[in-house]
Parts: C-alpha cells; sequence; structure tokens
C-alpha cells in the first residue's frame, strides 16, 4: 500500500502525542490519551477534532442544482443558501454508494462533503451522473482542511474568536466568516449528537486556527480528541457510519434512512426505479430494522458479530463498543424484524461462543437535552 | 515510559514480578496498556487455574479491541485481582502496581523471559 496520507495538522498531532492510524488512507489520530476522557470532555464540555480526510466537492453553475438533483436521493433545490443537508448518493440499483452532507454556498454553488474511504468514488460519481448539465464539479480535497469543534462549549469558545453570527447560525447551516483571522466555511454541522461547528479552511491556515481554538478553549475544558471518541460519540448519537450500517448492498430504507429520498422532486435522479421497489418492500414488511442493543454484561461486541434469540442467528452487528455514556457496551445490528421491537426478550450477541444477554432500544442511545 | 528494572517481561508484553515463597505476579506493561487504549473489560483466570507460559489465559476489551492475555510462565494461579475486574482503567492507571492481573506458583519459568533493558529495546523498534 502507498503511504499514507497527511494532515496539515500532522505536526501538530505528533507534538500532541497522539497515537495515529491509518483511517481510508490518512494517517489520523487516533487517541491522545484517554479515548474516554476525550468522549466525556466532548459530552460535558468540548473537543476539538482534525476531520481533513472528509472529502470536499463542490459543484457549481447554471445547473448544479439539476445535476445534484439527479446524482443524489435529495431534494437540493429545497436547500437555501447558507443551509446544510444530510442526504446519499445510490447506485443504479438502489445500494448506498455514501451517505453526504450537501451545503449550499450560493445560489449556484454547492459543496458535498463525503466521508474519506467513499471521496473518490462520489467524486467519479457524481462527475459522470453531472456530465449531461451545465454544471462543473471540482475535487477540493486539496483545498481543504476539516476542524471541528463539538461539545456544549464549543459555541463559547468560537464566540470569543469570530464575529459571525453564530446565535443567528442553526444547525445543519454554514456562513463564511472569520474564525482567528483565517477565513473559514463555518457550518453547525457534527458526529457527535452535541452542538458543535465544523470549519473549513485553507490547510495553510489549519495550524493557526488549532492553536487558536486550543488557547481559546482552554479555561472551558476544550480537550484534543482523536477519531475513537468520534466513533463512540457517534455510536451513541446512533448515527451511521459508512461500512458499518451503510452499504451498497442496503438502501437507504433497509437502513430505516427512507426519508432522506424524495421521490417528489423533479425529474429522474439515479436509482429512483429500485429505491421505489425498495420504499414498498419496507413499507410493507421490513425483513430487518436497525436496533440499538445495550449489554447486561461487561463484554463488547464488535462488527460482524451474530445477534442470537433461540440458538438461532438472527441478526447481526454493524458497530460495537463499550459506552462512556451509559456505562455499558452497546451496538447497533440490523435485527429480523420479529425480534427488533424494543423490549423484546431473549435476545443475544454470541461474543467469541458465548452468548451475552442484550436489551433491544430504539436508536439512539443517547440524546442531549436542549 | 520507563519499564521497572526488577520485573522480567515477555514479548507477548506481560511483565512477571521475583517470586516470593513461589509465587509470582502477572500484569501487562504500560507500552501493551497504551497500544490497547482504555481497557473496560478484563478477564483472569481463576483461583486454581493451571497456567501454561505462552499460552491465553483470558482477555482484555479495550474501547477498540479485544486481546488475548498470555501467561509468562506456567503455574497454577493462587489469585486473581478482583480490583481490576471491577475496575479495568487499573490496567491503564497503574499497570505495573494496582493493574497486576493474578498472581502464580511458578511451576516452570521459559527461558525467553527478558530483562527491563531488554524490553525496552524490543519495544523501541
Amino acid at each position: 500500500m502507498s503511504n499514507p496520507r497527511l494532515t496539515a495538522l500532522d505536526a501538530t498531532h505528533r507534538s500532541l502525542g497522539a497515537t495515529m492510524t491509518d483511517f481510508a488512507g490518512w494517517d489520523m489520530p487516533l487517541r491522545y490519551g484517554s479515548e474516554r476522557d476525550e468522549h466525556t470532555a466532548v459530552r460535558t464540555k468540548a473537543g476539538l477534532f482534525d476531520l481533513s480526510h472528509m472529502g470536499e466537492i463542490t459543484v457549481t453553475g447554471p445547473q448544479a442544482v439539476q445535476a445534484l438533483d439527479y446524482a443524489l436521493v435529495g431534494n437540493m433545490s429545497t436547500i437555501g443558501v447558507g443551509r446544510a443537508r444530510y442526504t446519499m448518493i445510490c447506485q443504479e440499483d438502489g445500494g448506498i454508494v455514501d451517505d453526504l452532507i450537501v451545503y449550499r454556498l450560493g445560489e449556484d454553488e454547492y459543496m458535498v462533503v463525503a466521508n474519506a474511504g467513499n471521496a473518490q468514488v462520489v467524486l467519479d460519481a457524481i462527475t459522470e451522473r453531472a456530465a449531461a448539465f451545465d454544471a462543473e464539479v471540482r475535487d477540493d480535497r486539496d483545498a481543504y482542511a476539516l476542524l471541528a469543534v463539538q461539545g456544549p462549549e464549543s459555541p463559547g469558545i468560537l464566540k470569543s474568536l469570530t464575529d459571525a453570527d453564530l446565535d443567528g447560525l442553526k444547525y445543519y447551516a454554514g456562513l463564511p466568516g472569520t474564525v482567528a483571522g483565517v477565513p473559514a466555511l463555518i457550518a453547525r454541522t457534527g458526529y457527535t449528537g452535541e452542538d458543535g461547528f465544523e470549519l473549513f479552511v485553507a490547510p495553510a491556515d489549519a495550524e493557526q486556527l488549532w492553536q487558536a481554538l486550543t488557547e481559546a478553549g482552554k479555561d472551558a475544558g476544550l480537550v484534543p480528541c482523536g477519531l475513537s471518541c468520534r466513533d463512540t460519540l457517534r455510536l451513541e448519537a446512533g448515527m451511521p457510519l459508512y461500512g458499518h450500517e451503510l452499504t451498497t448492498a442496503l438502501t437507504p430504507f433497509d437502513a430505516g434512512l427512507g426519508r432522506v429520498v424524495k421521490f417528489e422532486k423533479e425529474g429522474d435522479f439515479v436509482g429512483r426505479k429500485a429505491l421505489e421497489a425498495a420504499a414498498e418492500r419496507a413499507a410493507a414488511k421490513a425483513p430487518r430494522k436497525l436496533v440499538g442493543l445495550i449489554a447486561e454484561g461487561r463484554r463488547v461486541p464488535r462488527a460482524g458479530f451474530s445477534v442470537v434469540a433461540g440458538g438461532e442467528v438472527v441478526g447481526e452487528v454493524t458497530s460495537g463498543a463499550p459506552s462512556p455514556t451509559l456505562g455499558k457496551p452497546i451496538a447497533i445490528a440490523y435485527v429480523d424484524a420479529a425480534h427488533a421491537e424494543p423490549g423484546t426478550s431473549g435476545v443475544g450477541v454470541d461474543i467469541r461462543g458465548t452468548h451475552e444477554p442484550y436489551e433491544v432500544v430504539a436508536l439512539p442511545f443517547y440524546k442531549r437535552q436542549k | 515510559m520507563s519499564n521497572p528494572q526488577q520485573l522480567r517481561y515477555s514479548k507477548e508484553h506481560e511483565w512477571l514480578s521475583g517470586a516470593e515463597d513461589g509465587v509470582s505476579t502477572v500484569g501487562i506493561t504500560e507500552h501493551a496498556a497504551n497500544a490497547l487504549g482504555d481497557v473496560v473489560f478484563v478477564q483472569l483466570p481463576a483461583v486454581g487455574d493451571t497456567v501454561t507460559a505462552g499460552e491465553t489465559c483470558g482477555e482484555l476489551e479495550s474501547t477498540k479491541s479485544v486481546s488475548d492475555l498470555y501467561s509468562p510462565v506456567s503455574g497454577e494461579v493462587v489469585e486473581a485481582n478482583q480490583d481490576v475486574v471491577d475496575d479495568p482503567s487499573l490496567v491503564n492507571s497503574a499497570p505495573f502496581e494496582g493493574g497486576w492481573l493474578f498472581k502464580v506458583r511458578v511451576a516452570e519459568e521459559p527461558g525467553d523471559l527478558l530483562s527491563a533493558d531488554e524490553y525496552t529495546a524490543f519495544t523501541a523498534g
């Protein structure tokens, strides 16, 4: 394999003593100290993340909206300028290529943010699907570093560094501004279940912004956070992760996320026919449902482990980890509908040959108090 | 990090104390604890179990993974650290002290245990 890619903050991570990990071809911080402490900091104070591995794709032009409406399953024309939307890109057969956040930066300008591991596939697919439209698709992966400040203290920390109207910036909105003297797209998005911001900046400015945020957040308890706690944070918040809950073998309806598919939008879109059939199947009788599982014991379920009931395999764990907030192991799993109702008894997870009892619950495991 | 001089070490990253009345204490090294990340579950051999050098005798589960626990020596388990079962974070916070795992009456020791300096060199690579 070729050398992993380094973010603009690589030297900073190393000077902080981060444990690094290869993630989708990038050398990324896994944790700086204790991942549980980092998790708790985001839940109770604030955490600072380098997410520069995420893939930005900009689509511009008079038909940018039509191109994206055709390429993606969501309704792009209904996103107001300065707002963002969670959506997906699917194959012709309805299988999920990736889940995305689309920011409408201007009337004819959208930024699509894809998962690092899928960025090339998404870029290729959007480029191909947009070819018939008067729109330009630009690979902006190297144009941005992405820093995230997440947690209840994050608005206060950010406010001390910017004149931008953060109070007016709603969840899933983004506006251009200046943070710590650095031009940034300030977005109120995240993947932690907490209030927070994602800051898209030029890679050359990343270090200055990181240091400014670190300094500004010191008294509020902000700590640098790695991908390990990002995974447990999103898991508690019941947020799907591509490659785990979402794959090309599943449609958005299989994943319980059929709401992102907008059949009412004008014109055809890639996957429409297959997704209409998938929607009907899901409405009639979903074969498997995505549920939460909470352990009664302390052994941790992992992706790929079987969900069992009455000696039969009735599902599969897609993500699992010890939950710092609940103090117990938790998992997200696809479970046969007959065993998927919250409170269903007799459900367990096969953990290396032992059937450990689990409680079936509705997702998410954690919801912040607003 | 520094590995205590008075201990000896296995290449599977367990440490072994000098024997007192034939009983040695076993734990995992700080290097191993750091590599694992936050330990959340510890399964130890039971008192009376026979453990064999180089073979698995329990498991350590962290946020990201599960790892087998290997015994650095052969013998009979005479005590398991209930504190670490109740609070697995001791493995991270005090791997050479309160985070010890079990005590074993040593029947046989393999010849390839490392000194502190040798183990430090082994993990430096």
